[in-house]
């Protein structure tokens, strides 16, 4: 009996921890959000972080967008080849990282290249205790630290996704029409046949804009709210990686049920 | 100068995210910008749809005229009711024309061809197209061909 009872207490002090972790990140992303906008000194703060957060991710999204969407084109000309109809490989391409690779590729690469490095980061800062050192000097480490972090992950995923999108179409192209020759001119009539600008695009759009939210949130998050010793940080950056990427997947299913499904 | 190289890193990425944006929007989607305003409906019964849907292209010789916008059950004549939005500047399709379900390719999407006839009057908003031909139903098809070899 008394098992039971430890039992559902554990249930229930678990809950209240999750909650409150939930109540904390919502309140480190209120008090670093919602305050007078002073762009003259945010703004080059925003500026170097969107040069660490977007710029610097760029080659990994690149280079990984141009594979997948090689890839994309290979398989679906080898299935494709058999039915007669390899023109439908620009559809099959564009569709597929327009609506969910790119988005949700790039969410998981930027969670393991800049979220991971986000959190270390602002844990080391509260582990070195530059953060109430901060505080000490009367700045607000939440608007200085936390706010330019997230408006730069926020900012730079969609333009990632985007990249990402526009390069694998390319790599795509490469493949299917330049080296296994299909018809360049109903390789593209078939692609924007079938694709619809704010259908696709801007769904597309639309999801990587929350991966963004998500996936910024949960890095400045955990590096806030970290023990600020070295194994506290290297806790909360393996967190950082394992919960924005469920987060992602998960969120993905919902938005996709919302966008493209009947449900 | 380091924030220099910042800055200008910055704006790179943001331009790269634009034209990116622009490509997919333009090369990808074929969006296209010069966007049919003013359309006017014009309906059409049918005794078969046979997979027609909603946002279904209207033509007339191939070239896009218009989409379908609803497809709903008439229930006096027990026919399906198609709703198509024509645009506004075909203000050339003659009362007499008329509309029949067409697929593209073999396996392909249904829409709707629309051929003009020879009369004086034109259609404008809420006519009914009266002379249309129903989509083909393999099934259908089938019936008939085993039904005339049975005959024979």
């Amino acid at each position: 009996m008394k098992a039971l009872i430890d039992w559902v207490q554990g249930i229930g002090s678990d809950t209240l921890h999750r909650l409150s972790a939930l109540g904390r990140a919502g309140l480190i992303l209120a008090q670093a959000l919602i305050a007078r906008p002073t762009p003259a000194q945010s703004f080059p703060l925003l500026i170097r972080q969107l040069y660490f957060v977007g710029v610097l991710s760029l080659i990994i999204i690149v280079v990984s967008g141009l594979f997948i969407g090689m890839v994309l084109g290979l398989q679906g000309y080898t299935i494709l080849v058999d039915y007669g109809s390899e023109q439908a490989v620009g559809q099959m391409v564009a569709l597929s990282l327009v609506r969910e690779l790119a988005p949700v590729v790039t969410a998981l690469l930027f969670a393991g290249r800049a979220g991971s490095a986000l959190t270390a980061e602002i844990g080391l800062m509260k582990a070195t205790e530059q953060l109430s050192s901060m505080e000490m000097i009367g700045v607000d480490p939440l608007r200085r630290i936390i706010a330019p972090r997230f408006w730069a992950g926020f900012i730079s995923l969609p333009i990632l996704a985007m990249i990402f999108s526009a390069v694998g179409i390319w790599g795509g192209m490469l493949v299917g029409v330049d080296w296994l020759g299909i018809y360049e001119g109903s390789f593209w009539a078939n692609m924007q046949n079938s694709v619809d600008f704010f259908d696709d695009v801007v769904n597309g759009l639309i999801k990587a804009q929350v991966f963004g939210l998500v996936v910024t949130w949960i890095a400045v998050y955990q590096g806030y709210d970290s023990v600020p010793t070295s194994e506290g940080i290297s806790q909360a950056t393996t967190k950082t990686v394992v919960y924005s990427s469920l987060a992602v997947l998960g969120v993905d299913f919902i938005l996709t049920a919302l966008m493209f499904g009947d449900l | 100068m380091r924030i220099r190289g910042v800055e200008l890193g910055v704006g790179i990425f943001m331009l790269a995210g634009a034209i990116a944006l622009a490509v997919l929007a333009l090369n990808v989607s074929g969006l296209n910008l010069s966007k049919q305003e003013g359309s006017y409906k014009v309906y059409a019964l049918f005794e078969n749809i046979g997979g027609l849907t909603p946002r279904s292209k209207v033509t007339m010789s191939g070239v896009t005229i218009g989409q379908v916008t609803s497809i709903t059950l008439d229930s006096d004549q027990l026919m399906a009711r198609v709703e198509m939005e024509i645009y506004k500047d075909i203000d050339y399709l003659s009362v007499d024309s008329s509309a029949s379900i067409l697929t593209a390719g073999l396996l392909g999407e249904k829409y709707i061809g629309v051929t003009t006839g020879a009369d004086d009057e034109m259609l404008s908003e809420g006519d009914y197209i009266e002379d249309t031909q129903s989509a083909l139903v393999l099934e259908e098809l089938v019936g008939k061909f085993l039904f005339n070899q049975a005959t024979e």
